[in-house]
């Protein structure tokens, strides 16, 4: 007999993870905000705005990291398009954030009124309603992912050709969204953002709301992950990563299997993407640009493919060692990540959470 | 130079000469309306001698001026009398006779028809030439005076044309239809705009000038279309040229080797570099012989990308083979330090590299379609490249290695073919191909650190829509592409002719896996 769902997403996770993520949220939802607003300025416990978005911006790209292993790690396909799903959230979210920066409701975002239109594209109807664009900031990228995806994996493109497509298609996208004319704010995108369901973007409560909401979304996204890969289906995606024509064979078609798992971390990196674009205060099309995009299959790297949480530790240590290095020494940060990319791909396969297994595991045949 | 033989042959003439400018026509160039001086200009070029020429060629270097009711030309400390050009007296508070930029318009103009009558050929002709696109009604007697003097074949037929546009304005319907049968010849959109009020009912009346005109745009329209098409054909022959530049050290890396190389980008700037450097080490050196840096960059060039991707194979991508998708990670990982390499060494802002004298100017091939140089020798240079490749890879033993390597690894290395170290050589060759575009595009774009980037989608999609493993495929991909992406431009403009050939080159991929040139039987996987 089946166990009840419930069930089988709380057999998931060992106790040992529960217990592990219970800290984690408790941590985003209780310590964060009381270090922030509680604790005086000068103290040093005091936690600054400037960390609190440097963390629910990584915590963003963290999402990212995990949609993306879900696709690379277990579908065994690298996209390096993952930014267009991310940015397409991302603008989706900002096209109701540019209608309540407007003085009143009926007003067009400034851009517009510079370009000298006179009304709203169509694309941008409902845009003032909170519900409509969280629709949109789900549906775009799974609409998106699910045409491409379709034909992509209908005529079997797989490989380094399904790499390649998917990065010309958000070079494409990115291209397209640098026109003013396609009505999203050109090459300066959505910024000077001011109000979020009438709260101000910046007060500090409503930052720390928005990194609450991070944190909690990226728990959910584990959870559900780690539920789906060990589940009946992420076995048989698994399956086909590792054999595809042995899954035919026995009577699998690999088609929808891949367009799931596809879509799903689209869908995710959109949700992403809204979650960075009130919290970072804008969203331009370089967010579309191939090396964005490509950066993302690195944080994977580093923490380690199939792991779930790898992605997590691979995405901070990567935007914490950015953030250090583009402060200290501007000029190593490129140094550093190419070597990076080119040191976890040579001697560290399994990244660092396969390291950290490797030296459990010496450690235990020592004792 | 000419500025100097100009006014020595108008002193020339004006000794030769007998007959003195009306001194009260003289006058009126000093006078308070524009209109006026305007119409003493043109008065003044009527008369076509070289007083006239001498005075307004004063004017219009601001040297006329008013004393007392007298025009004076004042030339340093010297003093003329305009009318007459004898020297007098400096006069008391000379009064600089203003020049707006309508004056200086018509001054140019009026100068311009007055050098038609110059003794020297190349005056004649660069005047003539100026007329072409601006002269008015009212000069067309002066035209016809210097149409029936003029002896040189070239010079007659510019004055022909100009000539008739001048003859538009004339109240003689005849003369205005030999005027427009004269114009149906050109092919210039100035002269179509001319000729476009003459099929208007109101503004001419006679009816076979209307018909005569209407045809007459048609002609110009249908010339300067072939023109325009001829133009952009030829600018996607050059970019598809480019394109195959850039792909070919790829068809041969991914291609023949299936390495995924996204440092490919960056072997041609280092290529670019290179030109750099030796411009740079030709002007240091050897100055005199700065233009001829182009050709020693070729081999330069090649010998450092292809060091560069010796560096590149033995150190990282010799551990990834069979492993692709580690290969692009690792690649893109040595393209970041290359551009970062780059900034540091030479800065990052653009460098400049300067097209060499013999590589300027172009050749002429209708009026209004100009085939520069440097874009004729770099379809040559890809011609040459292309060559070369076909012969190493096909007429050498280390092609005949290579694709014995690709063709059957183990077996290859069976026979004693050195498997490792042809990687490396293939490897080498298609670098240093790179670094032969980086050449070509130093002269035709900007050299900077990101140069490569915009390289590596296009270069991609030319090797997949090709075919991967040949070289064919590459040729016909990349002269498709440029050409195809060259015409969309013309009428799409060039975002949305991109954004369209990426799409259509994602749905062309569903359809044909394997590209154009598929290859057959034992060879596909």
């Amino acid at each position: 007999m089946r166990k009840p769902l419930t069930l089988r997403v709380l057999s998931s996770l060992d106790s040992k993870s529960w217990l592990a993520l219970g800290i984690f949220l408790a941590l985003a939802l209780i310590l964060v905000p009381v270090l922030n607003l509680a604790v005086p300025e000068d103290s040093a416990f005091h936690m600054s705005a400037y960390a609190i978005t440097l963390i629910g911006k990584i915590m963003c790209y963290a999402l990212v990291a995990v949609a993306m292993d879900l696709i690379w790690g277990y579908g065994g396909i690298l996209s390096l398009g993952h930014g267009l799903f991310f940015a397409l959230g991302g603008y989706a979210f900002g096209m109701y954030l540019m209608r309540q920066a407007g003085s009143d409701a009926a007003a067009l975002p400034a851009f517009m009124i510079f370009l000298d239109w006179k009304e709203l594209p169509w694309f941008w109807l409902g845009s003032d309603s909170f519900g409509w664009v969280i629709l949109l900031v789900v549906v775009v990228p799974a609409l998106v992912a699910f045409v491409f995806g379709y034909f992509a994996f209908r005529s079997r493109i797989k490989g380094v050709y399904f790499s390649i497509i998917t990065q010309a298609l958000t070079y494409a996208a990115m291209l397209l969204f640098f026109r003013n004319e396609t009505g999203f704010g050109g090459n300066n995108g959505f910024t000077d953002f001011r109000l979020v369901l009438e709260h101000s973007v910046t007060s500090p409560q409503t930052r720390l709301v928005l990194f609450g909401l991070t944190a909690v979304m990226l728990a959910a996204t584990l959870v559900f992950s780690r539920w789906l890969v060990t589940s009946k289906f992420g076995r048989v995606l698994t399956a086909i990563r590792d054999s595809e024509s042995r899954m035919m064979f026995i009577g699998y078609n690999p088609l929808w299997y891949k367009l799931f798992i596809w879509v799903v971390s689209a869908v995710l990196c959109g949700i992403a993407g809204a979650l960075y674009v009130p919290q970072v205060g804008i969203i331009n099309p370089s967010e579309m640009s191939p090396a964005n995009s490509i950066e993302i299959a690195i944080w994977v790297a580093v923490g380690g493919r199939a792991t779930l949480i790898g992605p997590i530790i691979g995405a901070f240590v990567v935007n914490l060692a950015k953030s250090w290095f583009t402060v200290s020494f501007p000029e190593y940060w490129l140094f550093f990540l190419g070597l990076l990319f080119i040191v976890v791909t040579l001697m560290l396969p399994q990244g660092l959470v396969g390291l950290w297994k490797k030296l459990m595991l010496k450690k235990g045949a020592a004792a | 130079m000419r500025r100097l033989i100009i006014p020595l042959v108008l002193c020339l003439w004006a000794s030769l000469s007998q007959a003195t400018p009306d001194a009260a026509l003289v006058r009126q160039l000093a006078a308070e309306d524009s209109s006026d001086k305007v119409a003493a200009i043109r008065q003044l070029a009527q008369a076509a001698d070289p007083d006239a020429a001498r005075i307004l060629k004063a004017m219009a270097d601001d040297s006329l001026y008013l004393a007392g009711d007298k025009a004076v030309i004042l030339e340093g400390d010297t003093a003329f009398d305009a009318a007459s050009g004898a020297p007098i007296a400096t006069p008391a508070n000379p009064e600089a006779v203003t020049v707006n930029n309508r004056i200086r318009g018509e001054l140019a103009n009026a100068l311009a028809a007055l050098s038609l009558f110059d003794a020297d050929r190349a005056v004649r002709l660069a005047s003539a030439q100026k007329l072409q696109n601006n002269v008015g009604a009212d000069m067309a007697p002066l035209l016809a005076r210097a149409l029936e003097k003029e002896a040189d074949a070239d010079i007659k037929a510019l004055l022909v044309l100009a000539h008739a546009q001048a003859s538009l304005g004339s109240a003689d319907p005849a003369v205005r239809l030999a005027a427009v049968n004269a114009l149906a010849e050109t092919s210039s959109p100035t002269v179509k705009s001319m000729l476009q009020p003459l099929t208007d009912k109101t503004a001419e009346s006679d009816e076979k000038v209307r018909f005569a005109a209407v045809a007459a745009i048609k002609a110009i329209d249908g010339r300067l279309a072939i023109a325009e098409n001829l133009g952009r054909v030829f600018s996607g022959l050059s970019l598809g040229s480019i394109l195959l530049l850039a792909a070919l050290g790829l068809a041969i890396t991914y291609g023949v080797m299936g390495v995924i190389n996204m440092a490919h980008g960056e072997l041609l700037m280092v290529g670019a570099y290179s030109a750099y450097g030796m411009q740079s080490l030709f002007r240091a050196y050897l100055p005199d012989y700065v233009d001829w840096y182009l050709p020693a960059a070729i081999p330069v060039a090649f010998f450092t990308a292809a060091l560069v991707g010796v560096v590149m194979e033995r150190t990282v991508i010799r551990w990834l083979y069979g492993r692709t998708l580690e290969t692009l990670l690792a690649t893109w990982g040595l393209s970041l330090v290359l551009i970062q390499g780059a900034r540091v060494l030479f800065g990052a802002q653009n460098v400049e590299v300067a097209n060499p004298g013999w590589m300027s100017g172009g050749i002429e091939l209708l009026p209004n379609l100009v085939l520069p140089w440097n874009r004729i020798i770099i379809v040559g240079f890809a011609l040459f490249v292309l060559l070369l490749v076909w012969v190493l890879m096909n007429k050498t033993r280390l092609g005949m290695f290579v694709r014995a390597v690709t063709q059957n690894r183990a077996m290859a290395g069976c026979v004693g073919v050195p498997t490792a170290r042809i990687d490396t050589m293939a490897f080498a060759l298609g670098a240093g191909i790179a670094g032969l575009g980086g050449v070509a595009l130093s002269q035709i774009s900007n050299v900077g650190p990101d140069m490569g980037q915009g390289y590596i989608v296009d270069s991609f999609m030319v090797v997949v829509v090709g075919g991967v493993g040949q070289l064919a495929g590459a040729v016909w991909a990349a002269l498709g592409l440029g050409i195809f992406s060259k015409l969309l431009e013309g009428w799409a403009g060039a975002v949305i002719a991109k954004i369209t050939i990426l799409v259509c080159i994602i749905i062309f991929i569903q359809k044909r896996p394997q590209g154009i040139f598929a290859l057959k039987g034992r060879f596909v996987e």
